[in-house]
């Protein structure tokens, strides 16, 4: 039997969550909610985080527009997702929500605009 | 001198003022005005591209942009009057508002109801008092998410962070995803200022070290800087100079706090509280100004902006009535911060709020595990609310639905 602490990162609550892995049981104790469940079995399986960072904007005053992974993605896969987006530019005008990259590294998880730009 | 005339002119476009324009706008207020100082609504929240936000309001993990965007459309659509790039000058104690703006000129607003919604300032180096040389590359973390996130700007190499606040750990992940080397976060306290789960995903999914107990004490450098000296604190809390170490780098970063903006407040005559250093407000967010209400970090600095909308909201809502009624509230009680509770909002509450909601915001003073808030009325537990941790950097939130008036101060105590 093994047991891992985790401090949930979902929300700011910042729940201290105790996993316990019995022959490939998992079970959960501390969350808040269920979110938190999901999380904790994630980061002993396959840790995910979500994407947060902007890419080229052209077009605007602006010379960033800040996108957003619609779902975590592998950690594993974060530097190489971060480096194809550091490549990547578009043109204003933009609306919050546009998918700025579909099916990044294909992991199934589209790359959204998390802000409306207009001049 | 254009003079303009509203039913509520709200102070400020970020999330707090934002909230209480739309709610205002739901409530059937006709004439809303939103004056905003940077060239667009959203506030902080703009630069705020990491996700985390919103969970309460929309059940849903976005980036502070994302949420700002569902605010700032709702503006739109309420055809809310907005005046960007526009700084507020000066508020009077009878509701005039000067404001400067490069395509209105000199204004005066008049309104029936003001909504302060300023929010607040980081603390910058002289506040926290470093010695050394005065180079370049001594930034607020708040800055250098601007430069990073929004102008596209990377102000330097190699970075160390002082102070464990929220943004610091938020500009540390983003900084070393963006190419800066972050050296190491260093806190004077002995306990993290900011949320764990910023330390656990910005600081140890990045290998960056978190020195506890560790000040910067001097910054060298003349025109760029080019090292800083860092030191561990005794318990006397003074640097000991024996363990004084020397890092090159080229940045410094500050996270050393934030202090609610009330120049304005001040002017008006609002009283501030000498711990929140916010205006001392009712349970209608109403200031000591009868018809000067304020939401936000303004009043306190929140840590969930979730708070900080609901808070505007609420605003709105005491804006409304005071305009349909045209008088204060009567009959008021104080909430008094009891055993290791450092502040608690509003600081005055109605006494008659029978089967009324209030929300009371309050910060420990110190970590504990295993404690219970309770909130007492003349002897009497009214509630109480268990929590397994307390911590001071996690604001705790307590809704209270009395069921009787209040015979008198409401009493917050967490043991």
């Amino acid at each position: 039997m093994t047991t891992k602490q985790y401090v949930c990162i979902v929300c700011p609550m910042s729940c201290s969550i105790e996993l316990t892995d019995d022959s490939g049981v998992l079970t959960v104790k501390g969350n808040t909610c269920k979110r938190g469940e999901e999380y904790a079995k994630n980061e002993y399986t396959d840790p995910k985080r979500m994407i947060t960072t902007t890419v080229g904007l052209r077009g605007s005053r602006l010379r960033c527009l800040p996108v957003i992974s619609r779902e975590a993605v592998p950690k594993k896969l974060l530097r190489d997702c971060m480096k194809q987006l550091y490549a990547t530019v578009v043109d204003a005008p933009v609306r919050q929500g546009d998918v700025i990259v579909a099916n990044i590294l294909g992991t199934g998880v589209d790359i959204i605009a998390a802000r409306s730009i207009t001049l | 001198m254009n003079t303009l005339s509203y039913d509520i002119a709200v102070i400020g476009g970020g999330p707090a003022g934002l909230a209480a324009a739309v709610k205002a706008r739901e409530l059937g207020m006709d004439r809303i005005l939103l004056v905003e100082r940077d060239y667009e609504l959203g506030g902080i929240l703009q630069q705020c591209i990491h996700d985390g936000f919103g969970l309460l309001r929309f059940k849903k993990q976005l980036s502070g942009c994302q949420y700002a965007q569902k605010f700032i459309d709702l503006v739109a659509e309420g055809g809310i009057d907005v005046l960007c790039d526009t700084m507020v000058l000066e508020l009077t104690d009878d509701r005039r508002i000067y404001a400067v703006s490069a395509q209105e000129g000199l204004l005066e607003i008049r309104a029936q109801a003001v909504i302060l919604a300023m929010g607040c300032r980081e603390r910058t180096r002289p506040q926290v008092s470093i010695m050394g040389s005065r180079p370049a590359g001594v930034l607020t973390a708040g800055s250098v998410q601007r430069y990073i996130n929004m102008e596209g700007y990377l102000p330097g190499k190699k970075a160390v962070i002082l102070g464990s606040g929220d943004i610091g750990l938020i500009m540390a992940r983003r900084m070393t995803l963006e190419g800066i080397e972050v050296e190491g976060v260093y806190e004077v306290m002995s306990s993290l200022g900011g949320l764990r789960r910023n330390k656990v995903q910005c600081l140890d999914d990045y290998g960056i070290p978190l020195h506890l107990s560790t000040t910067v004490t001097k910054i060298h450098g003349n025109k760029r800087v080019e090292a800083v000296t860092v030191a561990l604190v005794g318990s006397d809390g003074k640097p000991v100079r024996e363990t004084e170490r020397v890092i090159p780098c080229d940045l410094l970063v500050l996270s050393v706090g934030l202090i609610p903006e009330n120049e304005l407040s001040r002017k008006a005559g609002v009283q501030l509280h000498p711990v929140t250093r916010g205006p001392v407000v009712d349970d209608t967010m109403m200031t000591s100004v009868p018809g000067v209400f304020a939401a936000g970090n303004v009043v306190a600095v929140f840590d969930l902006v979730d708070y900080v909308s609901r808070s505007g909201e609420i605003a709105a809502q005491g804006a409304a009535d005071f305009i349909r009624r045209q008088s204060a509230q009567e009959n008021m009680v104080d909430t008094v911060a009891g055993s290791n509770v450092g502040f608690v909002l509003p600081q005055r509450v109605s006494a008659d709020c029978r089967g009324k909601e209030i929300n009371l915001y309050l910060r420990v003073r110190k970590p504990m595990k295993d404690v219970r808030a309770d909130i007492m009325c003349n002897g009497k537990i009214l509630k109480s609310t268990h929590y397994g941790v307390a911590n001071p950097p996690e604001m705790i939130a307590l809704r209270l639905v009395p069921d009787g008036p209040l015979d008198g101060p409401l009493t917050v105590d967490v043991r």
